[in-house]
């Protein structure tokens, strides 16, 4: 079992004739994901990778049966983009795209309201039930199929997890990356929410970093709701005050989104906090007595 | 991005927020014109982009041109440390000469985002000219908070139940909703990640006025408002931060003597956390991307290796996209065009990484190749020794 994506999902790319778009699309093909078609606006009727491309995602929809989204669509038009595939009735969309304004995202998040639709992202690594359905840029080859739920903002800090619990021959059931951005579709809360309820998740990975307080609100959620194991992360422990770390939504500012809080919320919460990232699949191991 | 008082203030005044008259001077000939224009009352400001610059010295209220003249010639070129400089401080390059004014009463504005609603807040408080995080710490009582609506912005009535909170005497609570409702205009049609009035006052004669104005722009946000590209001053950043920006590489300059080269942000922070983990103190905080060339490391390596305080460097890559061989190409290269110095620790780790081992181990050089994170933290760390 697995959450939100599986082998009956069926992938639309937008962006799908891009560079971006082509090799990630053909990735995930790779995979075996089932990839249906793609949108590019004034290339619909074309065909890419063997598949149809639309000029639109309600087109795509309507002829591929598509359920799910992939975006790899520029900054300035990827809130566009999102809004678009919520319209056409895409259950789960997944935004790649690093860059978009904080503006266009807070418009985003009011038009998702009133649409019975998840986001995951923007600004993320996509989402993964080993070998069954890749949406996005992670490296396929290094996950395997078992039952650790991975959540995580940062893409090469998920693979660091889970290339440690593979090594120790620890599969994962479904790997979340939820975006480094300040406003995401899908909270810790949300995807810890998900993994918590699938019976085939036995333990749950919490990777987080500085900024906002995401992590403080999953915590407080999984110490009164969640009894699998969790093991938790924060990035930017050393990071300066006032300064953003790459991801535009890791800041520590005003005082606020620091790792030490967040830590002793989550070691309040039960949840077992590595101090260092080199642990992170031993800690699993540990705790799940193996 | 971060702009000075002056800029944000022109901003602030085009979209109705009053703000003091005012002149930026970049010479002390500068001051001396703006000062007699406006009458010689005036306030000598230091423009750099930290906050404490009154504590510092940064800021003098004058009664006379000669007097301007003389802060002037002070305050320029002056390295002004504040809590938020650093020891070194920063130089000040530019001033702010404004008409001093009666100030009855100190306030606070500000605004920023709430993530969790993904709404943007706004906050008024009376008590301005403090820092805003002290006052939440010990009276969060007295910061009052308005959810900004998207598409609806700032109402009426929200800002006039601040205004009336925060104790603004009903003669002048009009203006003052006026001017926050400018506020809350600008900051979403500009793009701002953060805007701050502090002080915001009220006058004897009653009427309001932003005295400072901090303000940050979405960097994200700039393909929107190309006019603002000019707003950037490099002088107030890092000379190889500003370097590193060329190339796409997400350098952040830190005190350690450990370079740190990772792919990917979280990756990066984690690494920079191992090192001092392990006992070591990071020199910077750098991301080369998911998708780096060899140019780009190239480039990085340049830039990691032009801190002089570098004692050695650890190279943290996951490959994913970014495929081992390829880092391991560009680190070699790099190695044979630039020379290297120092010891540099290797931990790969993803795609490709048999391949990308054997042209470290067939490059000649004595790179130390860590089997882990872990042990690459404390290579380097010994390394660095």
């Amino acid at each position: 079992m697995s959450v939100l994506v599986n082998k009956n999902t069926r992938l639309l790319v937008q962006g799908y004739t891009g560079a971006q778009g082509t090799f990630h699309a053909t990735q995930s093909i790779n995979y075996g994901t089932t990839v249906v078609g793609g949108v590019t606006p004034g290339k619909g009727g074309n065909t890419h990778l063997d598949r149809p491309v639309f000029n639109t995602v309600a087109d795509c929809v309507k002829e591929t049966g598509a359920n799910a989204s992939v975006i790899f669509v520029p900054p300035p038009f990827a809130a566009d983009s999102i809004m678009e595939a919520a319209d056409a009735g895409v259950e789960l969309i997944v935004c790649i795209t690093e860059g978009i304004p904080v503006r266009d995202m807070i418009a985003v998040k009011q038009f998702l309201k009133e649409r019975n639709v998840r986001l995951i992202g923007p600004n993320c690594p996509g989402i993964i039930t080993p070998n069954e359905c890749r949406i996005g840029i992670m490296p396929g080859h290094i996950f395997k199929p078992g039952n650790i739920g991975v959540v995580s903002r940062s893409g090469t800090l998920t693979y660091e997890a889970v290339g440690q619990l593979s090594a120790l021959g620890i599969g994962q059931s479904t790997c979340i990356g939820i975006g480094g951005d300040p406003i995401i579709g899908t909270t810790h809360l949300d995807a810890i929410q998900l993994l918590n309820a699938d019976p085939d998740t036995h333990a749950i990975i919490m990777v987080g970093e500085i900024g906002g307080n995401n992590e403080e609100i999953a915590a407080a959620w999984i110490k009164e709701n969640v009894t699998k194991p969790v093991i938790g992360f924060i990035a930017g422990q050393t990071a300066p005050e006032g300064r953003r770390m790459g991801h535009a939504g890791a800041i520590v500012a005003g005082g606020s989104g620091k790792a030490e809080d967040k830590m002793a919320a989550m070691e309040a919460a039960g949840i077992t906090v590595c101090a260092s990232p080199a642990e992170i699949g031993q800690k699993v191991k540990e705790r799940l007595g193996l | 991005m971060k702009i000075h008082e002056y800029q944000g203030k022109a901003i602030l005044a085009r979209y109705g927020v009053p703000v003091p008259k005012g002149k930026v001077a970049f010479t002390v000939e500068e001051a001396e014109a703006a000062a007699k224009e406006l009458g010689g009352f005036v306030v000598v400001k230091a423009q750099i982009h930290a906050g404490g610059r009154g504590k510092g010295g940064g800021v003098k209220v004058v009664k006379t041109v000669e007097d301007a003249v003389t802060a002037a010639r002070n305050i320029l070129g002056m390295q002004l440390v504040t809590h938020q400089t650093g020891p070194q401080g920063q130089k000040v390059g530019r001033l702010l000469v404004e008409e001093a004014l009666p100030i009855e009463k100190e306030l606070y504005l500000g605004i920023t985002l709430d993530r969790a609603s993904g709404k943007n807040v706004f906050m008024a408080s009376s008590e301005g000219g403090m820092e805003i995080e002290e006052v939440a710490h010990h009276t969060p009582e007295k910061i009052l908070k308005e959810v900004i609506e998207p598409g609806i912005g700032l109402s009426g009535y929200q800002a006039r139940k601040m205004a009336f909170g925060i104790g603004i005497p009903a003669g002048s609570v009009n203006a003052a909703a006026k001017a926050m409702m400018a506020l809350a205009k600008a900051y979403d049609e500009i793009d701002c990640s953060l805007a701050e009035i502090n002080p915001f006052i009220l006058l004897k004669d009653g009427r309001v006025m932003a005295l400072d104005a901090k303000i940050n722009i979405d960097d994200n946000a700039m393909f929107r408002h190309p006019e603002f590209a000019d707003l950037r001053d490099l002088a107030e950043e890092d000379p190889l931060e500003v370097e590193a920006s060329k190339f796409s590489l997400n350098y952040i300059k830190l005190d350690g003597n450990i370079a740190c080269m990772v792919n990917g942000a979280g990756l990066a922070m984690a690494t920079m956390d191992i090192v001092k983990y392990a006992g070591g103190e990071p020199a910077n905080f750098l991301d080369v991307g998911g998708g780096a060339n060899e140019e780009q490391i190239k480039n990085a390596f340049r830039i990691l290796l032009s801190d002089t305080a570098v004692k050695a460097v650890f190279i943290n890559i996951f490959g994913g996209i970014l495929r081992c061989d390829i880092l391991a190409t560009g680190v070699v290269n790099a190695a044979r065009e630039l020379g290297i110095s120092v010891p540099i620790v290797i931990r790969m780790e993803g795609t490709n990484v048999a391949e990308g081992k054997k042209i470290l181990a067939e490059s000649g050089f004595n790179f130390g190749v860590a089997d882990g994170m872990m042990d690459g933290a404390q290579q380097v760390v010994r390394a660095a020794q």
